[in-house]
């Protein structure tokens, strides 16, 4: 932690000796009246997810970032259990009082749909999003499919014959496969869907043989697609991932141009002042910018994206559309 | 490249975490409740600022011992300190209560140094190959693995069997508890969102163990010690120990073996090595009616073959970048943010770093010896705390324990229902191994049956389609045949008198 800081505020340090150095977030935060709120105890930063995982990887070192930053403790609870439910449901009744905050992921634009529960992205406040990862489309290296189109052709003239995996039963993964294939035309059944309890397990049973296609995040596979353990034929983005140019984006490569990422937010509970909201946007935007971050997020193979709190709630909003329409006519709808 | 590995090995900072995490895995994994995966959680912030090598060596140190470290409450107080030592916690526990804490400990300290040694000797010597084998399992060769396992339940007990199998049935049932994976549907949760994601295994076995344990001595009144108050003094118990070593050491080698085979593979760890050793032990012992009676030889089986799985945990990691468990893929975080991809070619990109954790490992092992002894010698003065005294302490290190593991209200009171129905159990002569046992696979068995059984579209014969799972369902259904065939003849031969 003391790396971080004396990178942080070397500058500053420079400039105005030690003192200086310890009010440099108060003196960022000061530059608009509207976003003076500063913490003064510590704050809970709620992960609806287990540790180890990406969303937990990258709200521990968010949360070691706004601590520099805000001089105050944050800690990160992993609230987990019922495929999200349980902590994004912490997050949403959690006191707007700025003492809550939280990492809401793309789930919930899909956990209500299903049934799990009446949490939608309109119960939280979101401040910002940090972390963006798109699907890939992989097949085992002994597959006898070499592109995307091999794959959806084979799909398309024998539904029901090939076997996915990814995630659970309507989760992200399995909602990035069936509305590929009814973007193309087929039934979004036409793969059918094997769960698992996430990306490590399913690509486990591909190349142990168990299934012949798995879309987790591309990211989640990059090693064993560099080492040729697997093939990847596709990657739901607009644009190739930066690490593996040759996986054709599906943006680009597919008629209909599907495409499906999953994000991590940074949200407050339901009802959380404009003015508390806008302190931690300010406060995240200069995290994500920092040399530390820049440095965390090449670790994992990811870019940096930011997108402020208008920007996160249409993406919400968007994302909230879009897959209800592929949960609705996959028939996971409640 | 030794020299440099030595050299990487040997200097002071590196010396320095090691030792500081072999005794923080010690006290983590020697309170009822706290996890070895929660202790490399807790060690994450730390890891950030540290070098990779050191990093990974500290991740090994906290694991190893805090394993180890379960057996101490399981063999003092009859609560099993992590899932690991619940195989045999009732042999270790009746040993302590005849005088033999400190030997026994002793034992398990040895068995668990020479299994580590032996699963990291496999590791650097067949880790490639080993890999390859446990990437051959689909979800078909886990659930028979798991059926094998799930009959250890019955060929471990001595109870009745019916009893045992009524015990075993309640835990499967309290493992189906929370949204099943394959369809995700909520079952047995009443509408309560905290019950998703099913009971926890923490909270479930501080309740079946630790409370009931609570419970049965309020009862019975118990004011003073059971145990003797004098404790063989630390020489003799040593001597003892590495005696039973030497006895027993086909036993410690066919453990430490197995037990790195099955860590190896996806899905099985620490805890089902332990059971299948310790069953596999029963079945070859020339005394199996003393087993869960106070017998030692069970304690070496199921020691060495929960730590040596350790090391094999980390070969579908190391190998593949795939997590064998959660504390696996914490290690691969930390790789990734120093810029180490873990994958085939791990092995010829950075061997300086494999060899580390090679040689980590076998210093943890090491060093854990005198640490362990350290921590035997506090901790079995324990035992001259009147119960009364510190069964109240007990209580309130595992209520915060459990609840430290979901952060949630809901874990205390899973403890206490669940110590409620132990003591019930306890009472009328219900063995609680089998319930645990459930409790571990029987979330395992119906993932990969219903996986399975979507894969092959209902059709029972895929199970035996590929080779392993051929192999292990024929195994399994031998298995099963044989323990019918065994409990049908001593029926008959009870009537026989009789008539």
């Amino acid at each position: 932690m003391k790396q971080v800081r004396s990178t942080l505020s070397t500058a500053t340090t420079l400039a105005f000796g030690i003192a200086a150095a310890a009010m440099s977030s108060t003196a960022v935060a000061d530059t608009s009246d509207q976003c003076g709120w500063q913490p003064d105890r510590a704050v809970t930063v709620i992960v609806p997810w287990g540790t180890g995982g990406g969303t937990d990887a990258n709200a521990r070192r968010l949360a070691s970032l706004l601590e520099d930053e805000m001089g105050v403790p944050f800690n990160v609870v992993n609230r987990t259990g019922g495929n999200g439910v349980v902590g994004h449901t912490m997050l949403a009744r959690g006191k707007p009082d700025g003492y809550t905050i939280g990492a809401a992921t793309v789930e919930i634009d899909t956990m209500h749909w299903i049934g799990l529960t009446p949490l939608t992205y309109r119960d939280i406040t979101p401040i910002a999003l940090i972390d963006r990862t798109s699907a890939g489309v992989l097949v085992a290296k002994d597959s006898p499919y070499a592109s995307l189109d091999d794959l959806l052709d084979a799909a398309r003239d024998n539904p029901g014959e090939l076997t996915a995996s990814g995630t659970a039963q309507g989760g992200i993964w399995h909602l990035a496969l069936a509305g590929m294939l009814k973007a193309e035309g087929l039934a979004p059944d036409a793969i059918r869907w094997i769960p698992s309890k996430g990306a490590g397990p399913a690509l486990k049973e591909l190349m142990a043989g168990g299934v012949d296609v798995a879309t987790p995040a591309l990211s989640e596979a990059l090693p064993l697609v560099e080492q040729g353990e697997i093939k990847a034929l596709g990657y739901m983005s607009d644009t190739p991932m930066e690490q593996l140019p040759d996986v054709p984006a599906t943006g680009e490569a597919l008629d209909s141009g599907w495409t499906l990422g999953a994000f991590v937010t940074i949200s407050g509970p339901k009802g959380l002042p404009d003015e508390i909201a806008c302190a931690y946007e300010q406060a995240v935007d200069q995290a994500v910018h920092s040399d530390a971050w820049a440095e965390f997020k090449q670790s994992r193979g990811a870019p940096v994206v930011f997108e402020d709190r208008q920007q996160t709630r249409q993406t919400l909003a968007e994302a909230d559309d879009k897959l209800g329409d592929v949960i609705q006519s996959i028939g996971l709808a409640q | 490249m030794l020299v440099e590995t030595l050299a990487n090995l040997f200097t002071p900072e590196h010396l320095a975490v090691i030792a500081a995490c072999t005794l923080y895995g010690t006290v983590v994994g020697a309170m009822p409740g706290l996890t070895a995966t929660m202790a490399v959680a807790l060690l994450v912030p730390f890891t950030y600022f540290m070098d990779p090598l050191m990093a990974i060596s500290a991740i090994v140190a906290t694991t190893s011992t805090a394993i180890f470290a379960g057996d101490i409450p399981g063999a003092l107080m009859r609560i099993p300190g992590t899932p690991a030592s619940a195989a045999y916690v009732e042999d270790a526990h009746r040993l302590s209560r005849a005088g033999r804490a400190r030997s026994t400990l002793c034992v398990s300290l040895f068995a668990a140094a020479i299994g580590g040694l032996v699963g990291v000797a496999m590791l650097a010597l067949i880790a490639p190959q080993l890999a390859r084998v446990a990437m051959q399992f689909s979800s078909y060769e886990t659930f028979w693995l798991a059926c094998l396992g799930l009959s250890c339940a019955v060929m471990t007990s001595n109870a009745d069997v019916a009893k045992s199998f009524a015990s075993l049935f309640l835990g499967l049932f309290i493992a189906s508890i929370g949204i099943d994976v394959a369809v995700g549907y909520p079952r047995f949760t009443f509408g309560n969102f905290e019950l998703y994601d099913g009971i926890s295994f923490i909270p479930a076995i501080i309740g079946l163990f630790a409370l009931s344990e609570i419970l049965r001595s309020a009862r019975s009144g118990e004011t003073g010690t059971r145990v003797t108050a004098d404790q063989e003094p630390l020489p003799a118990a040593l001597r003892e120990a590495l005696a039973t070593l030497r006895r027993y050491k086909r036993n410690v080698a066919r453990s430490s073996v197995l037990g790195t085979l099955i860590g190896a593979l996806p899905g099985a760890g620490a805890d089902i090595a332990a059971w299948i050793c310790y069953a596999v032990s029963r079945r070859f012992s020339r005394q199996p009616e003393r087993y869960g009676q106070g017998h030692v030889e069970g304690i070496v089986d199921g020691g060495s073959a929960n730590n040596a799985a350790i090391g094999g945990a980390w070969t579908p990691a190391l190998v593949f970048g795939i997590p064998g468990d959660s504390v696996t893929a914490i290690a691969i975080g930390i790789l990734l943010l120093n810029g180490l991809t873990p994958g085939p070619r791990i092995f010829t990109d950075s061997p300086e770093l494999v060899h580390t954790l090679y040689g980590a490992f076998a210093l943890t092992n090491l060093i854990m010896i005198p640490a362990g002894l350290l921590v035997i010698l506090v901790a079995s003065w324990l035992l001259r705390i009147p119960r009364r005294v510190l069964m109240p302490i007990v209580l309130l290190f595992s209520l915060v324990g459990a609840y430290a593991i979901t952060n949630s209200a809901i874990a205390i009171w899973i403890v206490l229902a669940l110590g409620a129905l132990g003591y019930a159990m306890e009472a009328n002569g219900f063995p609680l191994a089998p319930a645990i046992l459930g409790i571990v696979l029987g979330g395992i068995v119906e993932d990969n049956f219903m996986t399975s059984m979507l894969k092959a579209q209902g059709d029972l014969l895929a199970f035996f389609e590929r080779p392993w799972a051929a192999a292990l369902g024929t195994l399994t259904l031998l298995v099963w045949a044989l323990l019918l065939w065994r409990a049908a003849r001593d029926a008959l031969r009870r009537r026989s008198p009789a008539s």
